[in-house]
């Protein structure tokens, strides 16, 4: 077990490197250039424009940046500076990902909580008239776009009721994000009612169950922990790839909330070629993908004892 | 039906958005029990996107960190709706030659800080700002100064030879002067921008951190700013200046788009918008009533012509009739109306509504709409090169639908094949105009630096200007400009280029398309708001209810 924590934790390092890389040459290969942005429609002389590169160290060779930028990545913690107005690339991610993981954890505590519990009922309900209902909800859930979900809410409870304000204000305030929360975990919602139904109204027919049921054991210690156990295996895998595509997929929502978060940034960092910020961005979440793809391989285990890890 | 229907809709939503704040009051609402009478401390808030640099008076170009740096800084002088002059910072500001310039400052102001401002405040920031060193994107500004090469030589990679403007001369405390390499009339005017504001001894101790934290001059001193949240200013009490603030302060607050700062003016948790988005502008004016704002902004949609390209130059010049009856091909005044939704004005000349020297009709005939007389003209001019033109846009900024208009205008009075170009973001479409790359035509956006007609005229069409990215080039209008530019007085400087206005349309440089609005509004809390001709809301006038 601690061998493969370890060798796990190795491979990342590779995968760190290659997708830092990836995103730093990608970004520098749009076509554009941050510098000439820097003054629209108006320009600038050569001189200004020069004098403006070699402060922000973009008339270096691309290979050399990227070593300064790892260097100083690895050495010193420094992810750069942004190119815009000078802002360290640590705080700018610092601003942006608290509210993201308040939003996103409020979302997966949702989907968890809604989705496992809908999929509970269908599963064991499957093929009455509970199981087509939430069928036919997720199913609705799943063709509506966000945009769309988004702005019914606020025309609903915003605007027509007046329970809510119709935007996240600057204070961060837990019941502000409800709403968005909704809207961003809807989907995810509909697919983890889905998987839960699925698996445990297949599980239901296993073996294992007829065995447990024979044995005289309670409903409920059959179903809890038989049942439960066994089926949680691929709804687990799609939450924990879930938690990043939380943080990182929230453009739209979190532009229909005026939600300051991590999509926005990167969505900006992209239009104003912020290579530093968009690695320092991405570099975060591929590690937030690595180390939950973990627990979840660990957590398999846990379900399952018959998967052991060497 | 549509319209009338979501028109309904959104009638409900107010009603039960008044109803809520009748019931319970919104957060930020104060008590509104004495209706009408105005709270002199009164704090406001204003949708304002994050300003893209830092607050350096030499670096604020942009729409954002303008308005927070017009609230901060006074700069000598600032003109009025009607383009005149009106002495800020300076008590007298007096030429004879429109070459060397005098100015006297009005004794006793002093910094946010306490520190006094004198003339070395002025002279100094003018020498910070210029320095190619300190690299402000503002610096060209000072280029009309003697001496401005030596501190901002133009090749790349060039030092500066010396760290003062040799053309500022500091004569005593409240009086220097301003040498200029030539007779520029327009200069006055040109002293009411951001980069000529005076800066405080602390700044040049850490520009950065003042950048964050300006000091100023202005009617309001800086209080904090939240990085993408918001930015407070209050009143300066020991303000003299003659736009002294008239409520207690401003909060700037960002917004992801501009649906979600309407909604919140609608809601009252916000007070002043700086524009409507495209969503909300079929409504806005039933949604507000008299708070519901449409004024004139001084800025110009064109269509500019890659001269370099091969369509253009190769065998030989195109004819310019061509281009005038590519002009006369677009029903300006329906698409403004339709798919602009009333929010732009059609254009009939170059030169926006609101500067100084702005003529009615300036184009004549070319920007009228006449199908018969376009194809006529097309074909005297040997008619379009391949007979199909592009024009490049950028996708990220709400152009497509009127560059569709536009090209199913032109395609249908002419018959000369149309399509946009569409580059993704505005980065890849300058890159594209500045390694000329334009295939056929681009779209072309001015919005006015100093209201003087020469600001939509010498820095678009001059040979090697920087707003020139079309590769235009004419001696005869060069030598009309450059005579324009350093005619001995103001009134003739805007007379000579009143007419190289009217002469463009032997050159046609450009398709004038429309001028901008401001589409804009405001809450119920304030009042006596009005908007500048940059768009921008005035910040000192606006006064909070109690």
């Amino acid at each position: 077990m601690g061998r493969y924590v370890a060798r796990r934790l190795l491979q990342m390092i590779p995968v760190f490197l290659g997708t830092t890389f990836l995103i730093f040459f990608m970004v520098y290969s749009l076509p554009g250039d941050p510098v000439l942005g820097l003054f629209g429609d108006k320009g600038a002389d050569p001189a200004t424009l020069a004098a403006k590169r070699h402060e922000l160290g973009l008339d270096l060779p691309i290979w050399q940046q990227y070593w300064n930028y790892m260097t100083n990545i690895i050495l010193h913690f420094d992810f750069g500076t942004q190119i815009r107005n000078g802002r360290p690339v640590t705080e700018v991610l610092g601003d942006a990902f608290p509210i993201t993981m308040q939003l996103a954890a409020l979302a997966f505590a949702f989907e968890l909580t809604f989705g496992i519990g809908l999929g509970i009922i269908a599963g064991l309900k499957a093929g009455r008239l509970a199981d087509n209902a939430v069928l036919i909800f997720t199913l609705l859930i799943m063709s509506i776009p966000v945009f769309v979900l988004g702005f019914i809410i606020k025309m609903v409870f915003a605007f027509q009721l007046g329970w809510i304000e119709p935007n996240v204000s600057t204070e961060q305030n837990w019941d502000e994000l409800i709403a968005p929360a909704i809207v961003l975990g809807g989907l995810s919602l509909a697919y983890v009612a889905r998987l839960t139904r699925t698996s445990m109204a297949e599980n239901l027919r296993a073996d294992y169950m007829r065995t447990a049921v024979a044995k005289g054991l309670p409903r409920r210690r059959v179903i809890g922990v038989h049942l439960m156990r066994n089926s949680m295996i691929p709804v687990v895998t799609f939450l924990g790839t879930d938690i990043g595509a939380l943080m990182g997929g929230a453009v739209v929502t979190e532009g229909i909330f005026n939600i300051k978060g991590v999509g926005g940034v990167i969505y900006e960092s992209i239009t104003r070629r912020e290579g530093s910020t968009l690695v320092g961005l991405v570099t975060i979440l591929v590690i937030v993908y690595l180390v939950t793809s973990l627990l979840i391989d660990l957590l398999y285990a846990v379900l399952d004892p018959r998967i052991r890890y060497a | 039906m549509r319209g009338a229907k979501s028109a309904k809709w959104v009638a409900g939503a107010i009603v039960v958005a008044l109803a809520a704040t009748a019931c319970g009051g919104g957060k930020s609402d104060g008590d509104k029990g004495a209706a009408g009478a105005v709270d002199p401390n009164g704090i406001f808030s204003v949708e304002l996107g994050e300003p893209e640099k830092l607050l350096h008076t030499g670096d604020t170009m942009e729409s954002n960190g303008s308005l927070v740096m017009s609230g901060l800084f006074s700069t000598l002088v600032d003109y009025k709706a009607d383009g005149s002059l009106e002495m800020i910072n300076a008590e007298s500001l007096t030429t004879t030659d429109s070459k060397t310039w005098t100015v006297k400052l009005k004794p006793g102001w002093t910094f946010h800080d306490g520190t006094p401002v004198t003339s070395k405040s002025f002279v100094d920031a003018w020498n910070w700002n210029a320095n190619v060193k300190n690299a402000m994107g503002l610096a060209s500004w000072f280029s009309d100064i003697k001496g401005f090469e030596a501190l901002h030589p133009e090749a790349e990679g060039a030092k500066p030879t010396a760290d003062k403007l040799e053309g500022l001369k500091i004569v005593d405390d409240t009086t220097f002067t301003i040498e200029l390499k030539g007779s520029v009339p327009a200069f006055g005017h040109k002293l009411a921008y951001i980069p000529f504001a005076p800066l405080p001894e602390s700044f040049y101790k850490d520009p950065k951190a003042a950048g964050e934290k300006p000091v100023g001059n202005g009617p309001y001193k800086f209080k904090s700013w939240d990085h993408k949240k918001k930015i407070e200013i209050v009143r300066f009490d020991g303000y003299k200046g003659p736009n002294k603030a008239k409520n207690g302060g401003v909060v700037f607050k960002n917004y992801t788009g501009l649906e979600a700062a309407y909604e919140d003016l609608k809601s009252g948790n916000l007070d002043v918008l700086r524009q409507v988005g495209p969503k909300d502008l079929p409504v806005y004016h039933q949604d507000l009533g008299d708070r519901a704002v449409d004024a004139d902004h001084s800025a110009i949609q064109s269509i500019a012509v890659a001269f370099y390209a091969d369509q253009w130059s190769k065998p030989k010049p195109v004819d310019v009739k061509v281009i005038q009856g590519l002009s006369m091909a677009i029903d300006r005044a329906t698409i403004t109306k339709t798919v602009l939704q009333g929010t732009r004005e059609p254009a009939t000349g170059w030169v926006a509504k609101g500067v100084l020297g702005y003529q009615e009709n300036a184009a004549g005939d070319v920007t009228k709409f006449d199908p018969a007389k376009a194809k006529e003209l097309i074909k005297a001019g040997g008619g379009v090169p391949g007979n199909k033109i592009s024009i490049q846009f950028n996708a990220d900024g709400g152009h497509k639908e009127w560059v569709d208009a536009v090209c199913n205008s032109i395609q249908q009075s002419v018959g000369v094949q149309c399509t946009g170009d569409s580059k993704p973001d505005f980065q890849a479409d300058l890159a594209a105009r500045k390694s000329k790359q334009v295939k056929s035509m681009y779209r072309s956006a001015w919005s006015l630096d100093y209201p003087v007609n020469g600001n939509f005229l010498s820095d678009l069409f001059k040979t090697g200007a920087a707003g020139n990215q079309g590769g235009f080039s004419n001696k005869e209008l060069d030598a009309k400009l450059q005579a324009a530019e350093s005619a001995k007085t103001l009134d003739e400087s805007v007379k000579l280029f009143q007419e190289a206005e009217k002469d463009l349309v032997k050159y046609m440089p450009s398709i004038p398309l429309w001028y901008y609005k401001v589409n804009a509004g405001y809450g119920e809390k304030v009042s006596g708001v009005k908007y500048d001709q940059a768009g921008d809301p005035i910040l000192n006038l606006i006064e909070v209810k109690k």
